[in-house]
């Protein structure tokens, strides 16, 4: 903190960035069921690492791009994104004191979220109902956020992300 | 805001945000494209030879049937001008490469790396060397996305090629399978049927090959047969599409309230549930 407040605004850029390359690198048929929610992670971390940084606006902004990127409709994945923005911010003070599995738990309540609003959306615009697999990418992301959560904050560390 | 898409005002605003992401998709894209570039240069001298030949035995093959349909074709439109009725043939195409992207993984869809800098419209018929492939439903300034016919809010004007039974081919969701949902039980349609495009929705052109009907069910209780068809296309496996310019240019068909699907009478009941709500 003996340094300017505000720094390293492009490692957030880029850790946004290659979420998004994740989320559209073309992988074979079984695998891409189990996908995870990359960018939801990042945002979720760093929302509980800079609350005063990155918030609802950056959810939503990402939640665009994730849309015009994977062709559904424009604000599908901006509201849920923005959603789930508000409430780590509201809650990142508890999450931050949690164990890690706990806060995979918490994670995995996240994640869910996010996919029922999409499909709340789905179905509000009666496009076809995805089957159960939609719901493995959750799970996936929750085994996942340990491993991000420790990458993210050594590079956090590392570029002293504040 | 989604209301408002649903009005399709934010077109643009996709378009300019995708020009944005663009470098984004190359990227993904790239390790495909490398290996590719790779295979060809490192090809050893007798597997070009041997793809060689074998084009050129192709190209034999086809310029000869084409000389048999241009006469054809000439007199198709004397017979057509004796009865009068008007018929365009003839279309332009333009070859475009897939984009090694996923998208939705619930949805048919794929980009191309041709926009509208190469004049590509919304609604427009993409087409494989052998089939109906889909429609054009977003156009950016690089790329563009193609809504397969396999998508489930994807209608398609056919008839079978066999006796012109007209009816419409809806996806299924599944990549490999069309339904035909509305035929009676006692329709004249049987399994190993080639099914083409009507142009009847006035998107497609007429007369290009969609799928092959492999399974009918017909229960006596039920109006309706159940009937699935394959496409010709190879939708999984593509690597280049044909985007086609029929050359009677469509009159601005995109007013006509529902991009995704064509406007015909069946897609009509799937979409009504949509624009209730929209409203």
């Amino acid at each position: 903190m003996t340094l300017s407040p505000r720094q390293g605004t492009f490692v957030i850029i880029c850790t946004f960035c290659v979420a998004l390359l994740l989320a559209i690198l073309p992988l074979p048929d079984w695998a891409q069921m189990l996908r995870p929610q990359w960018y939801t992670l990042v945002l979720i971390y760093w929302v509980l690492a800079l609350p005063q940084r990155v918030g609802v606006a950056v959810g939503w902004i990402t939640g665009i791009l994730v849309d015009v990127l994977s062709g559904t409709l424009l604000g599908q994945h901006a509201l849920s994104l923005a959603l789930i923005a508000y409430i780590v911010f509201e809650m990142h003070l508890r999450i931050r004191l949690f164990p890690l599995w706990q806060q995979s738990l918490t994670i995995l309540v996240l994640l869910l979220l996010e996919k029922l609003i999409s499909l709340w959306v789905i179905g509000a615009v009666a496009q076809p109902t995805p089957p159960l697999t939609y719901w493995v990418p959750p799970l996936v992301g929750m085994l996942l956020w340990p491993w991000i959560y420790i990458v993210l904050r050594d590079l956090r560390r590392k570029f002293q992300v504040s | 805001m989604i209301v408002d898409h649903r009005q399709h005002h934010l077109e643009s605003v996709r378009s300019v945000l995708s020009t944005v992401i663009y470098p984004l998709q190359f990227i993904a894209n790239l390790p495909l494209s490398v290996g590719h570039w790779a295979s060809e240069t490192f090809a050893t001298r007798s597997r070009l030879q041997d793809e060689n030949r074998d084009l050129r035995k192709e190209n034999l093959l086809l310029q000869g049937r084409q000389q048999k349909l241009a006469a054809l074709e000439a007199e198709n439109m004397r017979l057509r001008d004796l009865l009068d009725s008007s018929f365009k043939i003839g279309d332009r195409v333009l070859i475009a490469e897939l984009v090694a992207v996923d998208m939705d993984p619930y949805r048919q869809l794929v980009l191309l790396n041709k926009g509208s800098s190469s004049g590509i419209y919304k609604g427009q018929p993409v087409l494989q060397a052998n089939a109906v492939m889909g429609q054009v439903i977003h156009v950016n300034r690089f790329t563009s996305s193609v809504l397969m016919i396999t998508d489930a809010s994807h209608a398609l004007p056919i008839q079978v090629n066999r006796n012109g039974l007209r009816t419409v081919a809806i996806g299924s969701g599944r990549i490999n399978e069309l339904e035909l949902p509305n035929l009676p039980n006692n329709a004249d349609i049987e399994i190993g049927d080639l099914l083409v495009t009507s142009g009847l929705g006035g998107r497609f052109p007429s007369g290009y090959p969609v799928a092959t009907v492999t399974s009918i069910v017909r229960e006596p209780g039920e109006p309706f047969a159940r009937i699935k068809a394959q496409p010709s296309a190879h939708l999984d496996r593509a690597r280049e599409a044909l985007l086609v310019w029929t050359l009677q240019p469509p009159e601005q068909s995109t007013d006509a309230s529902e991009p995704e699907t064509d406007p015909e009478k069946a897609s009509a009941t799937i979409t009504e549930p949509a624009t209730e709500r929209a409203e």
